[in-house]
């Protein structure tokens, strides 16, 4: 599903070269359930850019879905994120002046499918977060909870290849928390494959599978 | 995707009204200026070339600069109205002088004529009767008025036979003109008229003598080019084949002369307005770079979920044509109340939108939404994922 050989991304702070990403190796399966964990600054955000082909590596070779992703056009990487992939984001990220079903329709439009075939995409996916009685309320009508499942449902809305949360739940208390990754757990049962980056140990032993970053570089931790 | 991003334009423009508004403000006022001076010049042309017109298309008017020692007299312009080809003719002598009616005077503008001035410039009589030849032959003190100088001088129209002083000299009113609708230009022209024997004329003025100006009809339109030819080559064998002593004008000449002064002015007025168009596109620009920053983090959204370059840059650009399109529509809106006030205001012209001019500010109001949300659309599409997305 995922395979990152070798990637080395790095940043020129001054004259100093800081290497973000120091020949990391990855390899994810389709179906799994994997957590990426290290402290901030260990590379986790430049994981994450490079996985969701937000950004591109400087080394290496990144395959997704079997395609090597590193000399895509922006145009075409744009195309990936859009079919691919389904982000969740730490701050989820909506759109403030657009309802919680207007956010879930957006990569929708992106992908230019039909009105009618969107609404009941869209219908579903809030469904399967439980949020169908808030689909015309705002994100500030309502909790952060409430917005991280729209944020899910507009990244399931797609039936992405692979979901990537980046601290999904850094921003929630522990009990949202937990239902967030509920959440996961269930989209992981239904065969979807998820990789979650975050800092809190807790969060990460929930996966079926962990990974700690450190330096820039990937090491197994076994289970 | 298209109707999306219509969609998407409406909620942002209307998500900030306000500053939409004042955004739309600098198309509003270029495309109001814009439409209603370029309407306005065409009324004012209208209006014109309609009193023009009412003169009738066989109208021929001779001024003479150089009478080589064998000046024109009235009774030669007279005889001139034997000839076939020609219907009337009448001399005309300007003079100002002061009209007195007991207490009440103002200045007049008097015209010294003939009979078949009458038909010539198509007045009307309300009450009395116009000159006569035999005016002319006995010099006889009589004057023909306007309306507006009877109400001016005796408070009513009813005037035949009552007496003026013009710079003191006494005339008979023998007849009133029909009251007439202010005209011209669309502001009260009215003024004081009236109309003597040119022989009168000439002992009351000191600078009418002989006659240096006088007008032909032929005796119908078609028959315009040989009144033309022979009344040139009259006065050319009278004045020793010099062209230069003398000058012969058609109405139709005297129109094509007035369009070419109007549309050169509309033009004028036009381009000026245009300018307000560029300056309002400016301010566009302005508004849409301050918005593209403002809107960094929704870009860097947009994009993470898989909006491609060309998406962000029709979203902003459409964003600004339409702002553009709008303040164009409350432009012409706005101008067509001002029209409809400036209609009821003067009501003896038409002041009408001319659809010309309004689909060339619809065009133009376009452009300028293209061209100036071009450079913030493409920065805002240029934008990296990961920078806007961190953007705070």
């Amino acid at each position: 599903m995922i395979t990152l050989r070798n990637i080395t991304k790095c940043y020129e702070m001054g004259d100093e070269v800081v290497y973000a990403l120091d020949h990391a190796n990855l390899t994810v399966d389709a179906g799994e359930f994997v957590s990426i964990v290290g402290p901030s600054g260990s590379g986790k955000t430049t994981m994450m850019n490079i996985i969701g082909c937000l950004d591109i590596a400087d080394e290496g070779e990144y395959l997704l879905d079997s395609l090597s992703i590193n000399d895509y056009s922006e145009r075409e990487l744009a195309r990936i994120r859009n079919q691919k992939i389904g982000f969740v984001f730490q701050d989820f990220n909506l759109l403030s002046k657009m309802t919680a079903a207007e956010n879930v329709e957006l990569p929708l439009i992106y992908q230019k499918v039909s009105a009618g075939k969107r609404r009941e995409m869209v219908e579903e996916a809030l469904e399967q977060v439980g949020l169908t009685a808030r689909m015309y309320h705002r994100p500030h009508e309502l909790s952060g909870g409430q917005q991280q499942r729209v944020a899910i449902a507009r990244a399931l809305v797609t039936k992405p290849a692979l979901f990537l949360a980046d601290e999904p739940t850094g921003a929630l208390d522990s009990r949202t928390s937990q239902e967030i990754i509920n959440l996961f757990h269930k989209l992981h049962d239904q065969g979807n494959t998820i990789i979650l980056i975050t800092h809190e140990e807790g969060v990460a032993d929930q996966a079926e599978r962990k990974v700690r970053i450190l330096d820039g570089r990937v090491s197994e931790v076994a289970s | 995707m298209i109707i999306q991003s219509l969609k998407m334009a409406w909620k942002a423009i209307r998500s900030n009204k306000m500053r939409s508004f004042l955004t739309m403000l600098g198309i509003i006022i270029g495309v109001t200026s814009l439409v209603v001076l370029v309407s306005i010049v065409n009324g004012a042309t209208g209006s014109v070339t309609d009193q023009i017109s009412s003169l009738g298309n066989n109208l021929l008017s001779v001024s003479i600069s150089d009478d080589k020692g064998k000046p024109m007299t009235w009774e030669g312009v007279l005889e001139l109205a034997e000839e076939e080809e020609f219907a009337e003719t009448a001399p005309a002598g300007q003079g100002n002088f002061t009209a007195k009616n007991g207490t009440e005077s103002g200045s007049i503008s008097v015209t010294g004529t003939s009979a078949g001035y009458y038909d010539i410039q198509s007045l009307t009589l309300g009450s009395g009767r116009f000159l006569k030849k035999a005016d002319l032959e006995s010099s006889s003190y009589v004057i023909v008025i306007n309306a507006y100088t009877a109400t001016t001088l005796f408070n009513t129209t009813n005037v035949v036979g009552e007496k003026i002083s013009l710079d003191g000299v006494r005339f008979e009113i023998v007849g009133v003109l029909e009251e007439e609708e202010s005209r011209s230009m669309g502001f009260n022209m009215s003024r004081m008229e009236g109309y003597i024997p040119y022989s009168t004329m000439m002992r009351v003025s000191n600078s009418v003598k002989y006659v240096t100006s006088f007008y032909v009809t032929s005796s119908s339109e078609e028959e315009m080019d040989t009144a033309e030819t022979a009344i040139t080559d009259m006065l050319l064998e009278r004045f020793n084949q010099d062209d230069e002593a003398f000058s012969v004008q058609n109405s139709s000449e005297l129109m094509e002369t007035l369009s070419s002064v109007t549309s050169t002015l509309s033009l004028m007025l036009g381009g000026i307005a245009g300018i307000s168009l560029v300056v309002g596109g400016i301010g566009i620009m302005n508004i849409m770079l301050v918005s593209v920053t403002e809107r960094t983090k929704e870009i860097g959204i947009r994009k993470a979920i898989g909006a491609s370059y060309i998406n962000i840059m029709m979203q902003f650009l459409i964003e600004a044509v339409m702002i553009s399109l709008l303040g164009c529509l409350l432009g012409i809106g706005l101008s067509w109340l001002v029209l409809f006030a400036a209609g009821q205001l003067v009501t003896s012209m038409t002041f009408s939108l001319s659809m010309g001019v309004v689909w060339l500010a619809v065009l133009f109001s376009a452009f300028i939404g293209i061209v100036f949300g071009s450079y913030p659309a493409n920065k805002a599409a240029k934008k990296k994922p990961i920078d806007a997305l961190h953007f705070s």
